[in-house]
């Protein structure tokens, strides 16, 4: 068994600044779990911390059976591919990869083999003469999971490992590294700020904020339900809909939505819908919906993407800043993202009339930003 | 976007220069030059700047080929005709030149290789390990930087001589196992190194050491070969503190042995400039052999480019 336990695991750095608060998690054996959360949010801090490249301020952190919080990196088992990859500038690709395991004094012949074997799955067996600085940005990634790989740790640490590569490499990689942990079943912490890597990579997500875990579940949970302001702002792409609304006889009132919810206790609310939760009027479509007025419109091939606003009501909610620039949104107007279905193709500057489902839409408690 | 621009935006089409000419030059921005000389003008300022700063060494040479009449003539002979090449294997046949020749070697090498070791020891604590008290030991270890030979001759002689290492070759290469300096400059070296290539070695199973002489040296070539140069020259140079520490002409290094050649009853120019010239010449040689180390470090290649 080699699962990672946070337990209630804070990082003060001296300053004194909170990059990590209170952390409690649990990362099962062979789990690929992802950390996300925009940057300063203490998600590479809490990778570090496992890697021993911090030390932790208050809490434990084990692996296995192991509180860890003392031991020295290299008698941790544990491997890390940088952002940067961090490959030995002074060494070819073969010492790259064997270096970990002539730190650990493996034979000759078991070393040559475990490299080659490991060349041969990542692809790398014509490059084994060449130094880092002859490489290409996918080859040498590939040589930095290689090296953290082969010596076939407990725990698997990557710290943003595709944010430094063009956009057709990363989706390349997102599924070769996919690949290579069904293959491998090792535990995995993944941190990323990316979150189509979050959606597609995971078995489950932690969202962080603040130095803070706003919501632990898989992918699909955190998106269908996700459990604040926060969480449904960042999942998401283009993020969800953010509206000051209001409760009022068991009605939610958004700017000319208006919509019955039972159960609701009157007050200011923060109603949330997915950009794709709005459809175009058709006939038999009644219900409530929303007059979009469209700004700016992106046909992307498979789906059309309207940037509009709508009306909206200024009900003077209180949100916290780190939220509040997720609620873009004037004394009157409110931006509005719609995904639209490829053949629909509205002009910039008509009014759409959109409904909305009733059932898709999110709501929030204004004050403290949990959903309701 | 038109394809012209594009084709312009990646510099394709510059006009004079092969891409290949632009290597080295990356980030530096050059004013376009005109074309009427083959180089830039400063040349005319260098040249014979440099001229100048050869004189004395062309005298040096010419000097120790010289009869002892014609280095007492005035105004001095810049040519002297014939060459006593003679003056060479008699300089070296005077005095035991050979004995002072391998002490020298013995204390250079003692010491640039005992530098190497301790400065890069104490260097990368400074740079890379926490520890209470640090910025302020490295602040005073800087400050006897400050300190001239002159003032700490006398306490380092009264050290060395109850360490009974008085005229030993012990006396020149102690004291000097390691000096500030070189520590200061290992230290700026190791912090612009990228901190990322250690963690990775420390996840990897290297210790603290390893770290150190596996990553963190091999990195540093040019900061190495720099101070190992520096420290060669002054070892090799030194004058004043084997003047007072060694009597004994057996344990003598060479800059202490040429003096020999000129005396209160004794002034041997000829000789003393061939003895000259013969100390200079392993110099010469590791200079022109280390050179290459310092044009450019090779840290940054292993990360993202």
């Amino acid at each position: 068994m080699t699962d990672v336990v946070f337990d209630h695991v804070t990082k003060v750095y001296p300053g004194p600044a909170l990059a990590v608060e209170d952390l409690s998690l649990e990362v099962g054996d062979g789990e690929f779990l992802i950390l996300v959360g925009p940057s300063g949010c203490g998600k590479t801090t809490a990778l570090r911390m496992v890697a021993g490249l911090e030390k932790i301020s208050d809490g434990t952190i084990s692996v296995g059976d192991q509180v860890i919080n003392d031991v020295p990196p290299k008698d941790r088992d544990i491997a890390m591919v940088f952002q940067n990859y961090a490959l030995y500038p002074h060494m070819t690709v073969e010492k790259n990869l064997g270096f970990a395991l002539r730190q650990r004094k493996t034979p000759k012949v078991e070393l040559d083999q475990r490299v080659h074997s490991m060349a041969e799955l990542l692809g790398l067996e014509e490059l084994m003469k060449r130094r880092p600085g002859q490489l290409s940005g996918g080859q040498r990634q590939r040589v930095a999971m290689g090296r953290a790989l082969v010596r076939e740790p407990k725990v698997f640490l990557l710290d943003e490992p595709l944010s430094n590569l063009d956009a057709k490499l990363r989706v390349q990689m997102r599924a070769e590294l996919k690949r290579l942990h069904q293959r491998l079943e090792i535990t995995t912490i993944y941190v990323t700020h990316d979150q189509v890597e979050a959606m597609t990579l995971g078995d489950r997500i932690a969202v962080m904020s603040a130095g803070r875990l706003q919501q632990l579940g898989a992918p699909q949970d955190v998106y269908d339900h996700p459990a604040n302001v926060f969480v449904a702002g960042f999942i998401g792409s283009p993020p969800m809909n953010l509206l000051q609304g209001v409760v009022r006889d068991g009605h939610v009132e958004a700017g000319d939505l208006t919509f019955a919810r039972a159960g609701l206790q009157g007050g200011e609310v923060v109603v949330g819908i997915r950009p794709e939760g709005l459809r175009p009027v058709g006939e038999a479509d009644p219900g409530p919906g929303l007059a979009v007025k469209v700004d700016v419109v992106e046909p992307l091939g498979d789906e059309v993407l309207v940037h509009g606003s709508v009306a909206a009501r200024d009900a003077g909610v209180q949100i916290e800043p780190e939220e509040a620039t997720l609620l873009v949104q004037t004394s009157d107007r409110a931006a509005m993202t719609v995904r639209l279905e490829p053949t629909m193709r509205p002009s910039e500057g008509s009014t759409l009339h959109l409904h909305v489902d009733p059932k898709t839409v999110h709501l929030f408690d204004a004050s403290t930003g949990a959903a309701i | 976007m038109s394809l012209k621009h594009d084709v312009r935006a990646t510099g394709a089409i510059l006009p004079t220069r092969r891409t290949d000419d632009l290597r080295g030059e990356i980030g530096m921005v050059e004013k376009p030059r005109g074309r009427w000389l083959p180089f830039s003008p400063w040349h005319f300022v260098l040249m014979p700047a440099a001229i100048i700063m050869l004189v004395p060494l062309l005298w040096v040479v010419v000097t120790s080929l010289e009869t002892l009449a014609q280095t007492q003539h005035f105004p001095p002979i810049l040519w002297p005709g014939s060459f006593q090449w003679s003056n060479y294997p008699r300089a070296w046949s005077s005095v035991p030149f050979g004995t002072w020749f391998l002490n020298t070697i013995i204390v250079t090498v003692a010491v640039v290789i005992s530098n190497l070791l301790f400065c890069s020891l104490a260097a990368y604590g400074f740079a890379r390990i926490r520890f209470f008290g640090k910025t302020v030991a490295y602040f005073f270890l800087l400050a006897t930087l400050m300190i001239p030979i002159q003032v700490v001759l006398i306490p380092t002689f009264l050290i060395v001589k109850q360490m009974h290492l008085i005229d030993t070759l012990g006396a020149l290469i102690v004291p000097n196992l390691a000096n500030v300096f070189g520590i200061f400059l290992l230290t700026q070296f190791f912090r612009t190194l990228p901190i990322e290539l250690e963690e990775a070695a420390r996840i990897d199973g290297a210790s603290r050491l390893k770290v150190l002489f596996r990553i963190v040296l091999p990195l540093s070539l040019p900061a190495l070969a720099t101070l190992a140069v520096i420290q060669f020259l002054w070892t090799w140079n030194d004058f004043l503190w084997p003047l007072v520490t060694i009597f004994n002409d057996s344990h003598f290094t060479l800059q202490l042995g040429l003096m020999n050649f000129q005396g209160s009853h004794v002034n041997d120019t000829n000789l003393l400039m061939a003895g000259n010239v013969m100390s200079m010449l392993p110099m010469l040689i590791l200079f022109i052999a280390a050179q290459r180390y310092f044009v450019r470090g090779i840290a940054t290649q292993g990360l993202k480019g």
